[in-house]
């Protein structure tokens, strides 16, 4: 199975708030360590997700061995790594790498300055993550034994957020005008704005979420960032036949022919049972209902799309294999 | 519906929560705002307007604050157009008679930031103030920002319904954050960041003890030059100098806000899915509240799985489906098959989700929980709203 996205080093994932970015970049980050690759997964919003979906302990501003890949095809799978990016000590790093600061590297910290800066201007503040983000596609020869990955994904901030925060030089434009910042910006653009990166989209099949990616891959465009996919998530089962849903939904089902057909499935039939299953069916027909129009939409998007089920026990390690495995059998990674 | 039945397993020994009762809520005139927290996504505009709505057709005299709205929702209550004022919201049941109403607004963020220097400022100084770009950047994203407006426009609601007496009840939704507890952090986040040593160091570079950090303000600037660009901390410098004159009025206020929040008047709610992300969040927040001294209505648990009615476990379900495959002969095998398999998906559901509620309630025991299900449908107008309302109200004791 070749992947959709052969030559991309760098992959986003947004997606509105809670759709599941998170789990989705997991779950990527595994698909694309198969095969003896090298991945890096990044977060950037301070909140240890990755951490507590691969159960370890918090991470630090360090790239740790995570995980091992998913295995594909018996060939060996590659590793997993990840970085809790944080803008001070991308800053901090930023700093030793490129200044010999000294004195005023200790001064900037003491006097709250990064705070204030990053506070103020949070342009300046998605500099500095992105900086990071940016140094580990393309590794700074200073950046002594670096591992250089075969692929970077990003869990990334939220549809709303995502073209600012990747569309560095523009927010800043405003703010620093001139300087090495300034400078370090525009060439990182060069890198976000190429083919070798994609901003995927992550949605369940509900209208705002929809609306917002629509929305999201709009302005992706206008700001000549390169869209990548859009993952629907969380799909709830299909179990009911097309052709039975619309009678469901008007509750047409021939309660009779269920009756005799659990009877024959050795099931102790009460009507309880029954009416709790007509009920169920309607409500699944109708949410089905939404559901596909919603669906029509992100097929009407223009770019390829990728189904997750939901998993009705939750997400653990394990289950995100099973994402990893649905992502690349539908040619995602 | 039958809410529960019999179990075996872990989930005989059931902590149940007590049940919230939100037509005493919403009825008790002690009830002067109703504040709507939770992590992102759960249903907090939805529950905020079905309460409202169920307010009002209860007889208050209600105001409902929504932040970005779903747009069919907006349209339905007629607030689509951003105005940042309160809209009476036609196509209400029954409210007239027992004396009830119901205006309903949508938060613009930059525009009450801008209206809140306005009123601090002279108008040469607001000038000044708006049109640099740290302000600009600030008053469109800073991490906090949509928060704090929320929290202002309450304060503005809450003065002018007490001049006017045009409202009673006040109900705020919040800002789709990652963590509910941004809301009350947002306040003191302002603050902190105005009495930062470093906005003090701007202002007032030659005064007393502060002579010795001068030495450092200058490496500081000097280092900060280098690397942003001289112009920065120009722009910086004229930012800080222009905003001084109206910190204290913004400290002021943001006082008094969170002063309302603790007043016995105020209810928080906090709405969560019944998902364990958003239900550690939901007792983070909990537990802040408390700490706060703020006053906590209960827990909406909102979209949860309905349980399906019958005796029928998931693995039975799913064995029999199996069989029904292999042996069923007639027509409707596939449908009937399939009704099991949907049967076994929403008894997981449910299973998970009492554990997840039930470890809750372990360790938040006196926090009153309504339940609310999911619907089958999306809730965007009147209808919708409720439903949702009297799903709300309508707990089992
Ligand atoms: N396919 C799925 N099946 C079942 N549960 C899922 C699935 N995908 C995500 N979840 C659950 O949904 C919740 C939200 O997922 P996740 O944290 O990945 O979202 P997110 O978009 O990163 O959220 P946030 O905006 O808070 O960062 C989590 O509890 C997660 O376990
Ligand atoms: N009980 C329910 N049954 C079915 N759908 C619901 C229910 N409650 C909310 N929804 C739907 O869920 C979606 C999200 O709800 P809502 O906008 O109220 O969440 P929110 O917490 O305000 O989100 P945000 O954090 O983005 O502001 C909406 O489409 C809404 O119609
Ligand atoms: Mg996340
Ligand atoms: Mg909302």
């Amino acid at each position: 199975m070749s992947s959709d996205w052969p030559g991309v080093r760098l992959h986003v994932v947004t997606g509105k708030g809670g759709t599941g970015k998170s789990t989705v970049a997991a779950a990527l980050a595994l698909a694309l360590a198969a095969q003896g690759k090298d991945v890096l997964l990044c977060e950037v919003e301070g909140r240890q997700g990755i951490a507590r979906m691969f159960d370890v302990d918090p991470l630090p501003y360090a790239e740790r061995r995570i995980a091992t890949g998913l295995v594909s095809n018996g060939a060996p799978a590659g590793v997993v790594h990840a970085l809790h990016i944080d803008a001070e000590s991308a800053l901090m790093e930023y700093l030793s790498m490129y200044y010999r600061l000294g004195r005023a590297g200790r001064a900037l910290d003491r006097f709250g300055v990064i705070e204030f800066a990053t506070t103020i201007a949070p342009g300046v503040r998605d500099v500095l993550l992105t900086g990071k983000v940016y140094e580990a596609v393309q590794r700074n020869s200073r950046n002594k034994g670096a591992i250089d990955y075969d692929a970077v994904v990003l869990d990334a901030p939220p549809t709303g957020r995502i073209t600012p925060f990747l569309n560095v030089s523009d927010e800043l434009a405003g703010l620093a005008k001139v300087g090495p910042i300034k400078n370090q910006a525009d060439t990182m653009m060069t890198l976000f704005r190429s083919p070798r990166t994609a901003v995927h989209f992550v949605t369940v099949l509900e209208e705002m979420p929809v609306q917002e990616t629509a929305d999201g891959i709009a302005h992706l465009h206008e700001a000549g960032l390169p869209v990548g996919g859009v993952v629907v998530n969380q799909v709830r089962p299909r179990d009911l036949r097309v052709k039975d849903l619309a009678a469901a939904r008007k509750g047409g089902l021939d309660r009779g022919a269920i009756r005799s057909d659990l009877e024959v499935a050795g099931v102790e039939v009460t009507d309880g049972l029954v009416d709790g299953l007509l009920d169920q069916a309607r409500d699944h027909a109708i949410r089905r209902a939404l559901e596909d129009a919603q669906r029509t939409l992100v097929k009407g998007m223009g770019v390829p799309s990728y189904e997750l089920p939901r998993l009705s026990a939750g997400i653990d390690l394990g289950s995100l294999y099973e994402l990893a495995a649905a992502l690349r059998d539908q040619g995602m990674a | 519906m039958t809410r529960t039945h019999p179990r075996v397993g872990p989930l005989v020994a059931r902590t149940a929560a007590a049940p919230l009762d939100v037509d005493a809520l919403l009825d008790d005139p002690g009830t002067g705002i109703i504040v709507c927290c939770g992590s992102g996504g759960v249903g907090k505009t939805t529950t905020s307007a079905a309460l409202a709505l169920r307010a009002a057709e209860r007889g208050r005299k209600v105001v409902v604050l929504t932040i970005d709205p779903a747009r069919r929702l907006a349209q339905s209550m007629g607030i689509e157009a951003l105005d940042n004022t309160p809209r009476p919201v036609a196509g209400l049941v029954g409210a007239a008679d027992h004396g009830g109403s119901l205006d309903a607004m949508m938060l613009d963020m930059k525009r009450t930031f801008d209206e809140v220097v306005e009123a601090q400022a002279s108008p040469e100084k607001a000038r000044q103030i708006l049109e640099n770009p740290f302000y600009v950047a600030l008053s469109s994203s800073f991490a906090g920002t949509q928060e704090y407006m929320a929290m202002e426009k309450l304060g503005q609601l809450q003065r002018d319904a007490q001049a006017a007496g045009t409202y009673d009840l006040i109900v705020v939704d919040t800002p789709p954050s990652r963590s509910a507890l941004d809301f009350l952090d947002a306040p003191e986040r302002l603050s902190s960041f105005l009495d930062g040593r470093f906005v003090r160091l701007l202002l007032a570079p030659a005064r007393g003890p502060a002579r010795i950090m001068t030495a450092g303000l200058g490496l500081v600037t000097g280092a900060l030059s280098k690397i942003l660009g001289g112009q920065f901390i120009t722009d910086l410098q004229t930012f800080v100098a222009a905003l001084d004159t109206v910190f204290g009025g913004f400290r002021a206020r943001a006082q008094q806000t969170y002063a309302l929040l603790q007043a016995p008047g105020t209810a928080f709610l906090v709405v969560a899915a019944p998902e364990a992300d958003a239900l550690r969040e939901a007792a983070y927040f909990v537990e802040r509240l408390a700490e706060d001294r703020m006053p906590l209505a209960g827990l909406v648990v909102n979209r949860a799985s309905p349980p399906p009615q019958g005796e029928l476990s998931a693995d039975e379900a799913m064995a029999a489906a199996t069989r029904l495959r292999r042996d069923g002969a007639s027509a409707t095998a596939p449908l009937t098959a399939g009704l099991l398999r949907l049967h076994a998906d929403r008894q997981r559901m449910v299973e998970r989700e009492a554990a997840l509620r039930e470890r809750f309630a372990a360790a938040h025991p006196s926090v009153a929980t309504a339940v609310v299900p999911a619907l089958a449908g999306d809730v965007h107008d009147l209808a919708g709203l409720r439903v949702v309302g009297e799903l709300l109200a309508d707990q089992p004791s």
